[in-house]
């Protein structure tokens, strides 16, 4: 046992030279993400880190959990009111189980923004979303159908079950099916935005639906999965896979021809805009119905009746834009 | 002393850390974890392993999301969670004592049938109307900054210290994980001793279950994901024989406050979750191996000594 307590002791001495001292800085904005090492939330980092600097004095401490978790994040959300930072910036693994923990941080006169995927209002002040819901639904089919002159069957292969995003878009998408009357949805999958189940998943709806004509994956690990299965499975050309992904992960398969075109906004504008609002509610301004907050080089965000507003419209990449993309993320 | 270290050099890492309600704060990411660890030091110390434990939380905690819905109030709800734990634990108890299955395969089984059973009740929604009241298991304090969560961890602890540590039904579970044959044939009904235990890590769970479900004020499919390794991994960095047989309450406790402490102190330098993960999995491997290295060592000294 003595020998355990040395190892123990000495492992954490050295964590202790890991650890740097407490920077001075005039304000500090935590940037939460769903797991670290995902590129699109890399990539909101990125621009987090422009605006930081734009704005000056800003720490900013870019976190997540290991894995998609809302337990994970609320472990992360304690560590950063045990912090005292002035702002949290988040987006979400589950909209209601974050509620109680986020609601601590904002009595203890922490600010706190959703981004991406959002909060339950009573757990935030701000909800940024990255487009409107009904824009995205509408265009992850519409990229299905451009495609499919003359329709055929489409299944969709989401992320987990209990996403909030990507469960938004496709209620959004089944909204506007009747003006895609071609188009046969089929089925929706859950690859848990593993890339190995999302891959399985892919498998899966390729023996099961021979005639099946595209794959809609609103979700950058998804997409990815989806469009490696077609290659492998040799069907490009037959199925076409869209979706929302991130140019730099699948510019390999839009010049293969597995994926014709797909969808993303810009992530980096993302992470730029969540703190730039950060900052503007750190500086006084009131989150309420129809205020205006200000997220920099992007303009305003105007807020519904919910307190959220939308950044931009999705944008489509393809064969001619894909190679001017594919470096920025 | 290992605790007053990690105190020590994580007050020095960070300003933050001596702090009493940022201390209050980084209990709730063990308590409950180590509520299930207590009965699951017992089950490993006889020689089976409880691998159901996350996804009986996750059915428990559908179960009231779905008394709730119906208008039960906090006591019921309470009733529910500890009701179904129970339940779970009767199940996994009946398939491994009373049909003579291996406890590591009936538990894998139960863990994809409980959860699934979640998944099959919930699909994506999620339950959120609990009475107010309800939130009090993981979200109230009992005395200023000492959480109920934490009062019932100390009192759990004591409960299966002296249940482990000074009656006869503790020296009969590490006699079943010593030598089950023996066991049995000193008197000891061992299929009862171990089917008692895992009714243990059910109820158990349906605690945990309860304070978690109190806490995130939510019920998800997804809930509590993962957690059995992570309680496997505290009951066995406590210092408890994976192979049964040995292995001690303080222990576990130790383990507990370990565990949690070092992920909060690291979070507060804001060390990816990663390096964290990576951190914990060394000391495991190091707890497994240092004695066995240690003993390896001593015994080739001696030999050498002798010639």
């Amino acid at each position: 046992m003595s020998i355990l307590k040395k190892v123990l002791v000495g492992a954490l001495i050295s964590t202790a030279l890991v650890a740097q001292g407490a920077q001075a800085a005039d304000k500090k904005i935590a940037l939460v993400v769903k797991a670290l090492g995902i590129g699109f939330f890399e990539a909101a980092a990125e621009g987090a880190e422009e605006a930081a600097k734009e704005i000056g004095g800003v720490e900013l401490i870019y976190t997540g959990p290991t894995d998609t978790t809302a337990e994970g994040q609320i472990d992360v959300i304690n560590s950063l009111i045990a912090q005292k930072v002035d702002a949290i910036a988040i987006s979400a693994n589950d909209p209601d189980a974050l509620v109680p923990a986020l609601k601590r941080a904002m009595q203890r006169g922490i600010k706190v923004v959703s981004w991406d995927s959002g909060v339950a209002p009573d757990g935030r002040m701000v909800h940024l979303n990255p487009s409107s819901n009904p824009l995205i639904g509408n265009m992850i089919i519409k990229l299905a159908a451009d495609n499919l002159p003359d329709g055929g069957k489409v299944a969709v292969l989401s992320a987990s079950a209990t996403a909030t995003n990507q469960n938004t878009w496709i209620a959004e998408m089944d909204k506007v099916k009747g003006d895609y009357p071609n188009i046969e949805v089929v089925t929706t999958v859950y690859g848990d935005d593993l890339f190995d189940k999302s891959y399985r998943e892919t498998q899966g709806l390729i023996q099961s639906y021979p005639d099946l004509k595209a794959i809609i994956a609103p979700t950058s690990v998804g997409i990815v999965a989806a469009a490696q299965a077609v290659s492998d499975e040799g069907k490009i050309g037959e199925i076409n896979v869209t979706g929302l992904g991130l140019p730099s992960e699948m510019a390999a398969y839009v010049d293969n021809g597995a994926s014709k075109s797909f969808a993303i906004w810009n992530p980096i504008d993302l992470g730029y805009a969540a703190v730039m609002l950060s900052n503007d509610l750190i500086d006084g301004a009131e989150a309420e119905p129809g205020a205006k907050l200000s997220m920099g080089r992007l303009g305003e965000l105007t807020l519904d009746d919910d307190n959220a507003g939308a950044m931009a419209d999705p944008f489509v990449y393809d064969k001619s834009n894909i190679d001017q993309f594919k470096d920025i993320f | 002393m290992v605790v007053i270290a990690i105190f020590i050099v994580n007050s020095f890492a960070s300003p933050y850390f001596l702090d009493a309600w940022n201390l209050s704060d980084a209990t709730f990411n063990f308590t409950e974890k180590a509520l299930i660890a207590f009965a699951m030091a017992l089950v490993i110390i006889s020689g089976e392993i409880d691998l159901s434990v996350a996804a009986i939380i996750a059915l428990a905690s559908t179960a009231m999301g779905y008394a709730a819905q119906f208008g039960a109030g906090t006591p019921e709800l309470v009733a529910v969670g500890l009701g179904v734990g129970l339940l779970c634990g009767a199940f996994n108890g009946f398939l491994i004592t009373g049909m003579g299955l291996p406890s590591i395969v009936v538990t894998i089984g139960t863990m994809s049938l409980f959860r699934g059973l979640s998944y099959v009740i919930l699909g994506d929604k999620a339950f959120n109307g609990y009475p107010s009241d309800f939130a009090y298991f993981g979200q109230g304090y009992v005395f200023w900054v000492i959480s109920f969560e934490f009062v019932l961890f100390a009192v759990m602890a004591v409960l299966f210290g002296i249940l482990l540590h000074l009656t006869s039904f503790g020296r009969m579970v590490y006699a079943v994980g010593n030598n089950a044959m023996a066991a049995r044939f000193s008197g000891i009904r061992v299929g009862r001793v171990k089917f008692l235990l895992f009714l243990m890590t059910g109820v158990m769970s349906g605690m945990a279950a309860i304070c978690l479900t109190s806490r995130l004020g939510s019920t998800r499919p997804s809930i509590a994901f993962g957690w059995e390794l992570e309680i496997v991994t505290m009951v066995v960095l406590g210092g408890i024989n994976i192979l049964g047989g040995a292995g001690t309450i303080i222990g576990v406790v130790l383990a507990a406050f370990i565990m949690g402490l070092v992920t909060f102190g690291f979070g507060l330098m804001n060390v990816p979750g990663i390096v964290m993960s990576i951190f914990i999995g060394l000391l495991l491997i190091g707890v497994i191996a240092l004695p066995v290295l240690y003993t390896r060592l001593r015994r080739r000294f001696r030999r050498e000594q002798v010639q």
